[in-house]
């Protein structure tokens, strides 16, 4: 096994920390970071704007539980707002923040870092895929100043087709926002296929495929199905467009047209969006347990291997969303298919806990972080079985227990880890440490928070509260049970808002980060914080990221150093 | 080999030599490729479904397609094909002259096929055709005519003609449509029960009648009776043929900057990533027509 | 990149080189399947005429592609690449298919409410008439 100070490339002996320059203090001026070429600088552009659309999509989500809060309707918006606030809401979280969150962001970063490559292989596609981004968000609030959409994210037809004698939403709203649905989509084609090309050609010598962090593993997983889902999306999206634009016909029942057919398009994308969603997560947690229980990984091939394996029956799947809509024997095959990817999931699970297992684990935030994601994305997917059982989905199709089950899958997994990543590459990002204290409370805050709000949604959905309703009868206590989750919200809220100034707050006044302060082997903890303009002085030697034994603390640099050092 | 490119003004900076750059931009371009195979895929399975839940429709649509025309399309996009692999032989080779020569021909080949593609399109607007819409009240009460023997002579006559007197009686109960803007009107006749599956039985004593367009082009021989929905067939030939057009034009302007770069020099054994790719994504576009011609126009 | 004038298959260097004979051959291929299918499409053949339609054209794509995208001699994850895709594109066609095939009997006859119409007359038009369009 290698020791880690060949990794090092002598890097580690010489600690001191110096304002040196890095990737920040490289060139100056706002044109230098707008046409940046750099990786990274457009990893900490997407991440400042994907956390202010987060915040657009989070207020979105509180205006609508604040409406639910009583059941008698028109609190605070007409039935037409509150669809078109729950569209707002869902429209902003998938596109413009989960789905782009921990690749485009955090992917961004550290992905070529962790390979030991300068760059991605294609940087000023990188850069365009974050102008596609950007387009997609401006035609998203354009949409809004239009007016507003009520279809839902989900652009179901007929919904998402002008109708001038429904007139819930203009033409124009309408084909605003799938113009920006479109263009998400191509900037996740191609940040997905930047890293494909990436990790098959930039490793440098004696990086072998299973020499990568898991991280990396998971992240070609979820571009793999980036490039072959997204484009399926992005038909759909443009004849939609034209379908609101000249009337083609082909989703429009009026017209002759087939609604299904549209389902059956938007769900062989949205599917494998499941899992473009949840996938880098389930990387990240596996840096986070590996690095803070300071334990080798447990299961490396199994965990490696999972993540292909998700992203291929994530395909097979899709009919799933369609048990109400679909023909019987469809339903079958979907419903059999379906249980199969619980399978790689539960892989990854049991090889997370058996990580732990006898680690010395550092209650950090980071970790916590990691715990949270283990323990929601449980309930998450085993909620996901009485889903995928036919006769139960009956009853449960379109319920909050659906709501509350996505959420914990979207929220209480993949936005858990896409935060517990920002803390664990916060050091690394900004080159600044966070307050600990404040970091732990937030996340207790936030983990109560967010069982509040949905745990009575998969009460009252099982009760047969559907979801999208603007009012409801105070029957089976769906009044206290919709109001326990408001106040769940609220709770998250406060939970967001101290995050937020923790983290400004390193910026401004927090200790310097050492190169490696929670004790990482992968090779981002290898170079300095924040890195190089070009990552590496030298290309670096590659040893076993996950092996920790040759790594000790230095109280004097609040970090961890190899042992020879 | 690579070490004589260590300096290679074409060599980015995070890339080891000029094979690593290659290789990583072949692979981006395969990878796109597959992007754009899925892109189309959705409109396949449009046009897939849709044949086979109602093959009356394309069996009745596909006569409004000219198949010369789709087959001469089919050769000069095949042409531009073998021009485009000779000028990344071309390119491979540091045969400048044949590298501009053979991306002149293939830009050639590529404005033939648009041009006879606009004279398509051009018939089809003559014929009230167009994506989503179908002349309906025009056909409609041509077929109509020709059962009651009066054979309408221009476009204004015939909207007139089959105003008054509609064919079946019907269509009465139904308020007289109105011609909107576009000229396109609800049918009077009701194709719903009219419509047969097996419209090949009774193809002989069928009525068939021929458009003039009055513009010079050909008469349009419609054998059949009009099933119901047809725009959708449109709906599908023409978001296939434009969405199909649009890479056209796209590998147009490519051709264009491709030919800059070669006239500068750009190009030579050393260094001819971008013909190549350029050629992959030429015949991909080459490979979509491959099957759009014999699925649209001739079954 | 000294020796890019060899013509065997062998993958040193960057790209391969093809010669123009067989790349003529290739075109000369193409061009006469596309006259099978013209020719083929002549003759009512029933359900087989599809088949046998995309069955040319699956060789004609096949031959664009190993020899004018010279995947035949390109590194295998690429070729990889692209059968993978076609294997997912099946996957889609096939699964959406099915379930269209099971709806196929209860499809609706008839032109649709809003045919031949401006969509606002359609709408009048579907009310007067009392939803009998459905």
């Amino acid at each position: 096994m290698n020791t880690p100070d060949t990794a090092t490339g002598g890097a580690v002996s010489s600690p001191e920390i110096t304002e040196e320059r890095n990737y920040i203090n490289h060139s100056q001026g706002m044109l230098s970071w707008l046409l940046t070429l750099d990786h990274k600088r457009i990893g900490v552009m997407y991440l400042a704007a994907i956390l202010l659309a987060f915040f657009g999509g989070g207020l979105a989500a509180l205006v609508v539980r604040t409406e639910l809060f009583y059941g008698d309707g028109d609190l605070l918006l007409s039935g037409d707002w509150y669809n078109k606030f729950f569209t707002l809401h869902g429209a902003i979280m998938v596109f413009l923040v989960i789905i782009p969150g921990i690749p485009a962001a955090l992917g961004n970063v550290v992905l070529p870092i962790l390979l030991g490559a300068k760059d991605v292989a294609f940087p000023r596609v990188n850069l365009m895929s974050f102008y596609f981004w950007m387009l997609g968000a401006a035609c998203l609030i354009l949409s809004l100043l239009l007016g507003g959409i009520d279809t839902g994210w989900t652009f179901y037809a007929p919904y998402s087709i002008y109708d001038a004698a429904a007139d819930s939403h203009t033409a124009g709203a309408v084909i605003s926002a799938l113009t920006g649905a479109f263009m998400l989509g191509f900037s996740s084609i191609f940040t997905g296929l930047n890293f494909i090309v990436t990790i098959h050609k930039l490793r440098p010598p004696g990086m072998t495929w299973f020499r990568m962090p898991l991280f990396l593993w998971s992240i070609y997983a979820t571009a793999v199905c980036q490039i072959l889902a997204t484009p399926v999306l992005a038909i759909t999206l443009l004849l939609l467009i034209v379908e609101n634009a000249v009337g083609i016909g082909i989703f429009n029942p009026n017209m002759g047209g087939d609604p299904v057919l549209m389902q059956h398009f938007f769900w062989f994308y949205s599917h494998p969006a499941v899992y473009i969603m949840i996938l880098p997560a389930m990387g990240v947690v596996s840096e986070l347990i590996a690095v803070h229980s300071h334990r080798h990984i447990f299961g490396y091939k199994f965990i490696a291997f999972s993540s292909i394996a998700i992203a291929i029956f994530g395909f097979l799947v899709w009919g799933h969303h369609m048990f109400t809509s679909m023909s019987p024997m469809m339903n079958v095959i979907f419903s059999a298919l379906t249980y199969s990817v619980s399978i790689p999931s539960a892989v990854k699970v049991f090889n997370w806990l058996a990580t732990m297992y006898k680690g010395s684990i550092n209650i950090n935030t980071p970790m916590l972080y990691g715990m949270g994601f283990i323990f929601l994305f449980t309930i998450a997917g085993l909620t996901g079985l009485p889903l995928a059982t036919l006769a139960v989905d009956i009853h449960l199709h379109d319920t909050y227990f659906v709501v509350a089950h996505f959420h914990y899958t979207m929220m209480g997994s993949a936005l858990i880890a896409f935060i517990g990543g920002i803390h664990h590459w916060w050091p690394k990002i900004s080159g600044r440490m966070y307050n600990e204290n404040m970091g732990r409370v937030a996340f207790f805050i936030l983990f109560f928070g967010f069982n509040l709000t949905f745990i009575p949604q998969f009460i009252a959905g099982s009760r047969g509260m559907p979801r999208r309703y603007h009012d409801y009868p105070d029957i089976f206590d769906f009044q206290i049970l919709h109001q326990a989750s408001t106040i769940g919200a609220y709770t998250m809220l406060v939970s967001f808002l101290m995050i937020a100034y923790y983290l400004v707050m390193s910026l401004v006044n927090g200790r310097k980060a050492p190169w490696n302060p929670w004790g990482g082997n992968s090779l981002e903890w290898h170079c300095q914080s924040p890195p190089l303009h070009e990552n590496f002085r030298e290309t670096p030697t590659v040893g076993d990221c996950y092996d920790y034994s040759g790594l000790v603390w230095n109280a004097e640099i609040q970090g961890y150093v190899s042992k020879k050092a | 080999m690579s070490d004589d490119h260590h300096g290679d003004p074409n060599l980015q900076h995070h890339f080891e030599d000029m094979d690593q750059q290659f290789n990583a931009s072949k692979l981006g371009m395969w990878l796109f490729l597959a992007q754009e195979v899925l892109f189309f895929a959705g409109l396949f399975c449009f046009y897939f479904v849709f044949r086979y839940n109602y093959p009356e429709l394309f069996e009745f649509g596909s006569q409004y397609l000219d198949a010369k025309w789709g087959a001469i399309n089919t050769v000069v996009l095949l042409i531009s094909s073998l021009t485009m692999a000779l000028a990344v032989r071309c390119a491979q080779t540091s045969n400048k002259s044949g590298l501009i020569l053979n991306l002149v021909l293939t830009f050639i080949c590529a404005g033939g096929f648009m041009g006879i593609k606009f004279v398509e399109y051009k018939s089809k607007l003559e014929h009230g055709v167009f994506l989503g819409l179908f002349d309906y009240y025009t056909v409609d009460s041509e077929l109509a005519a020709r059962e009651g023997n009066v054979a309408p002579t221009s476009p204004v006559e015939r909207v007139a003609h089959a105003t008054i007197t509609p064919a079946d009686p019907n269509a009465t109960t139904i308020a007289p449509p109105a011609a909107t803007p576009t000229g396109i009107t609800r049918p009077p006749a009701s194709a719903g029960e009219a419509h047969d599956h097996s419209h090949d039985g009774h193809e002989a004593h069928d009525h068939s009648h021929s458009h003039d367009d009055g513009h010079g082009g050909h008469a349009l021989v419609i054998h059949g009776e009009r099933p119901a929905n047809l725009h959708l067939f449109f709906s599908c030939y023409f978001c296939l043929t434009m969405l199909h057009g649009i890479h056209v034009l796209a590998g147009m302007i490519m051709l264009v900057w491709l030919y800059l770069g070669a006239v500068k020099g750009r190009y030579h054994a050393g260094y001819f990533t971008p013909v190549d790719l350029g050629g992959l994504y030429w015949h991909l576009v080459d490979l979509v027509w491959i099957f759009l011609f014999p699925l649209l126009y001739l079954i | 990149m000294a020796n890019d004038n060899h013509q065997d298959g062998e993958h040193h260097g960057v790209g391969h080189v093809v010669p123009v004979s067989l790349l003529v051959q290739v075109l000369v291929a193409l061009l006469f399947l596309t006259g099978v299918t013209v020719w083929s499409a002549g003759y009512d053949l029933g359900w087989a005429n599809i088949y046998l339609a995309m069955l040319i054209a699956s060789v004609k794509a096949f031959l664009v592609v190993a020899f004018f995208m010279h995947l035949r001699w390109d590194k295998p994850f690429n070729q990889i690449v692209f059968v993978g895709t076609l294997i997912f594109v099946a996957l889609f066609l096939v699964f959406s298919l099915m379930d269209t095939r099971a709806y196929r009997h209860q499809q609706r006859t008839g032109d649709a409410p809003f045919v031949g119409t401006s969509y606002e007359e359609g709408k009048l038009q579907a009310e007067s008439q009392g939803g009998s369009g459905h």
